[in-house]
């Protein structure tokens, strides 16, 4: 080869590689400004400044409250807005934006809120009661696409027609009748209706600055406005880094102590970890199980139990036919038959605490009494193997067979994987003649299975849509969109119907009656075998004091957090 | 030259094509919907969504409208990121991965020549086998072992670079350094072989007999033709390391496009997984013809504008 050839490779590779530098430079540019930043807060952190560093799991999907499906917005919308009604740090709805508690028709449908008159934009511009009338109308407009449109459903007059597009939006029972006052009608009395203005999708939005954005609504922090304590900042729509920062505009900002809130996603625990060790951040989010058993006796871990129940899910109907898990016995025999405890503390060991019920602890308490759901209803299904093998004898008698084989489903995650393993190893061994096929399939498949009943039995969980034990009930109505088990029972639906319709002006009517309710399904009829409540482990550092965990909406509420050092 | 280019601009094209089609088909076999929330959705609410998003269009119908709007250059916006624009999502996510992925080719290319270089150059000695040894151990641990034991030990033990984060270029060297590990193994091996085998040809031995010096000898005539060879994979190579590791990003937190096409294809993103693919195979088809050009270039044998059949 010419030497001058030579020269021109040589000249090319440096050409091709300064293009792709550009690139590269380009890029880091861009990245780079929000990570200036953060080294400019650690810096002033120390002059007095109140900074707290924390860890998140996920990136933000969306700043538009309407779309928002994840609990990664709901966190985001936790911090920066709030609706007619807050959560305190016990969770219960307490008025946030409405000044004090509304006014109630006779017949508990009609809802007249006054709202305080110093809640203002970040943009400067008042909260007024067209912003609800606004946002509401845009949820349950399908032209919005909103997932969540049908927590309106059945709750706002009108809402039903108007999300199936038989009804123009603005047909909404919601009006505002002045600047401050706003009235809603609602479809029949719901008891926890002030958990749903607690709700992300029930939140406020500006009119005029959403019309303004069109499209552009929700996509970076530039095209998004607070009325809570914190203003987002520095979201560039996909990103791993995000600010909060204290709103001035917000009425209630004298109690607000951190003046910034630095953010990083990190999807490794063990990077979460590595960050929180080295100073680097004072918050983690959830750790999974390796990291939460090695550090669950840590002075920095915080254990904290969610609203989220998981159960092994029997399928009664498959191909139009009855499967043995038609059988009574044989669900009870299987919802016995395996340990619990063994199995939170040991495989998940994340926080998550073993139950013999449906509803989770901590979601709604008895009206008269106060007391919690969980202990009104008590221990439906236990672990207890002689009892299991005893229902398992019968149920094979009933059947006519001496063995079984059943498939069970769940996701492909790691801890799906070590929890299928779990489950049949412990049924196995606890029944004789059972044979357990397990398939570990991707989420989107395992939820396509679970819909079209193409399993036996599966490993499934729910969290609440709102305070109120119904958000679990009513799944298992006959032909219940999310029943997906073939149980149909006409007591169960009379109970389920009698709590909504019946009952709904007497609470403690109501709740005698979701109580019999959850114990025909578990205790009964063991539709579903309870397994746990979902906990999680965190660790933060000791000066961090305030942080509010919480076991509906947002994960937690910064507003309170204050740095002691 | 312009005539070559031409041509395999045009099979580029077809290539993109066939590779979208492809896709979009395949795509529409992933079950479920894209919907977040689809536990929680009605029968109707879903019918709703799917006319708003025109999944409701036949297949066939929806393809006619993709490769439209492709033309047209618009990428349609995601369904994880609410109203995000596709081409806006590559471009945030895209820079992270391409610069990684640059500098772990560009380091790990140079140390992995020149290792292998010293390998063939002082064959069968300690440096040959110590070289050797480094090239099994880069082949044989996966970049995210290295990759968390970096983390550890240079991030958290001895604190002398960020454990993780994207902050400028210092948070860039453990996660380079990880990637970098397997060229400089593959580019290690391939340059042994290459340059051992050369150096044992006919043209070498005439070299040597007129009188240079064996370090004249190896720069002047061998290197350059066992390079080619590495040309060959390094391109391919190039591609995988700049489309992003999913799990070297996760692991430092690297706001790349590897984790995010993973994720676009979980959460059935149609119009992440056909950007990302669209914009991957773009990728590596214009490599490929730089590849074809650097032959010609380096290779006077490998001949691009002559005959017709090129």
């Amino acid at each position: 080869m010419k030497k001058s050839k030579y020269y021109l490779f040589i000249g090319f590779v440096l050409a091709v590689a300064m293009v792709l530098s550009a690139c590269g430079g380009g890029s880091d540019s861009s990245s780079g400004e929000g990570s200036g930043d953060k080294e400019g807060s650690d810096g002033s952190g120390s002059s007095g400044k109140q900074v707290f560093n924390m860890i998140e799991t996920q990136e933000i999907p969306t700043g538009d409250p309407s779309l928002a499906t994840d609990q990664a917005s709901f966190i985001v919308f936790g911090q920066t807005m709030e609706g007619l009604y807050g959560l305190d740090k016990d969770d219960n709805p307490v008025p946030a934006i409405a000044d004090g508690e509304p006014d109630i028709s006779e017949d508990g449908k009609e809802y007249t809120f006054k709202l305080r008159e110093d809640a203002k934009w970040s943009n400067g511009d008042p909260v007024t009661a067209n912003d609800f009338v606004y946002a509401w109308q845009r949820a349950v407009d399908p032209e919005t696409g909103s997932e969540y449109a049908y927590m309106f459903d059945g709750v706002i007059k009108n809402a039903s027609e108007i999300i199936n597009g038989d009804k123009d939006p603005d047909e909404l029972a919601v009006k505002a009748e002045d600047d401050y006052t706003l009235k809603v009608t609602l479809d029949i009395p719901i008891e926890y209706f002030d958990s749903l203005l607690a709700f992300g999708t029930y939140l406020p939005l500006n009119e005029k600055f959403v019309e303004e954005k069109g499209d552009k609504f929700g996509t970076n922090s530039d095209n998004m406005l607070a009325n809570g304590p914190f203003v987002l900042t520095d979201w560039d729509g996909s990103g791993l880094n995000w600010k909060y920062e204290k709103n001035d505009e917000y009425y209630d900002k004298d109690n607000v102590n951190l003046d910034e809130v630095n953010v990083q996603v990190s999807k490794k625990p063990s990077t979460a970890v590595n960050l929180f060790e080295t100073d680097k951040t004072d918050r983690t989010a959830a750790l999974s199980a390796e990291y939460a058993k090695q550090y669950q006796n840590d002075p920095n871990a915080a254990t904290f139990e969610e609203s989220s129940s998981w159960y092994l899910k029997f399928n009664q109907k498959r191909d139009g036919k009855d499967t043995p898990l038609a059988n009574k016995n044989i669900r009870k025999a299987l919802a016995m038959a395996f340990d619990k405890k063994a199995y939170t503390d040991q495989v998940l060991a994340n926080g998550s605490v073993p139950t013999d019920g449906y509803v989770p602890r901590g979601l709604a308490t008895n009206p008269e009494t106060d007391e919690d759901f969980r202990d009104d209803s008590g221990d439906l299904i236990s672990y207890d193997v002689d009892k299991a093998k005893e229902y398992w004898e019968k149920g094979l008698k009933e059947l006519g067979e001496d063995s079984l084989e059943l498939d069970y489903l769940s996701d492909d995650t790691e801890n799906a994987k070590t929890t299928s393993e779990y489950f049949k190893n412990q049924l196995e061994s606890n029944l004789d003649g059972l044979k357990l096929n397990v398939s570990n399939v991707p989420f989107k498949v395992r939820l396509k299975d679970t819909s079209e009943q193409n399993y036996d039995i599966v490993m499934h969980g729910w969290g609440a849509d709102y305070l109120d034990p119904m958000t679990y009930l009513d799944l298992y109505v006959t032909d219940g969109g999310n029943n997906e088990t073939g149980y149909s029972s006409k007591e169960y639906d009379k109970l389920i119907d009698d709590a909504k319709i019946k009952y709904a002006n007497d609470p403690e009517k109501r709740w005698e009656t979701m109580l019999k309710a959850e114990k025909l399904l578990i205790q009964e009829d063991t539709v579903i075998a309870p397994i746990y409540q979902r906990g999680r482990i965190t660790l933060i550092k000791p000066y961090v004091k305030g942080l509010e965990e919480h076991l509906f909406g947002p994960d937690y509420s910064l507003k309170n957090v204050t740095i002691e050092k | 030259m312009a005539k070559y280019l031409m041509k395999r601009i045009i099979y580029m094209v077809i290539t993109l094509f066939i590779i979208a089609s492809v896709t979009f088909f395949l795509m529409k076999f992933l079950p479920g919907t894209p919907f977040q929330n689809e536990e929680k959705l009605t029968e109707d609410q879903r019918i709703i969504l799917d006319e708003k998003y025109g999944l409701d269009k036949p297949i066939p119908v929806q393809y006619a409208n993709y490769m439209v709007n492709i033309v047209k250059g618009d990428l349609g916006v995601s369904f994880q990121f609410d109203n995000q624009p596709v081409t806006h999502l590559l471009m945030n996510r895209v820079g992270p991965s391409l610069e990684l992925g640059f500098q772990a080719m560009v380091v790990g290319t140079i140390i992995g020549i020149l290792l292998g270089m010293l390998a063939a150059m002082f064959q069968n000695t300690w440096i040959d086998y110590g070289s050797t040894f480094l090239a099994v151990l880069g082949k044989s641990i996966p970049s995210f072992v290295f990759a968390a034991v970096l983390q550890y030990y240079i991030g958290v033990k001895l604190q002398l670079l960020p454990v993780a984060s994207w902050d400028g270029f210092a948070s860039s060297i453990m996660p380079t350094i990880a990637l970098a590990i397997f060229p400089v193994a593959t580019a290690a091996r391939f340059m042994r072989t290459e340059l051992i085998e050369v150096l044992g040809s006919d043209y070498i031995t005439l070299a040597k007999a007129k009188g240079n010096s064996r370090m004249e000898v190896s720069f002047k005539h061998a290197i350059r033709n066992a390079l080619i060879p590495l040309i060959t994979v390094l391109g391919p190579m190039a591609v995988g390391l700049m489309t992003g590791s999913l799990v070297v990003e996760q692991i430092f937190a690297i706001p790349g496009i590897g984790e995010q096409f993973v994720k676009s294809i979980q959460t059935n993103d149609f119009p992440i997984i056909m950007g990302t693919t669209l914009f991957f195979a773009f990728l590596l088809t214009v490599i490929i013809l730089v590849i074809d050009i650097l032959y010609g270039i380096i290779d006077p044998r490998i001949r691009l504008a002559g005959g017709d059949k090129s």
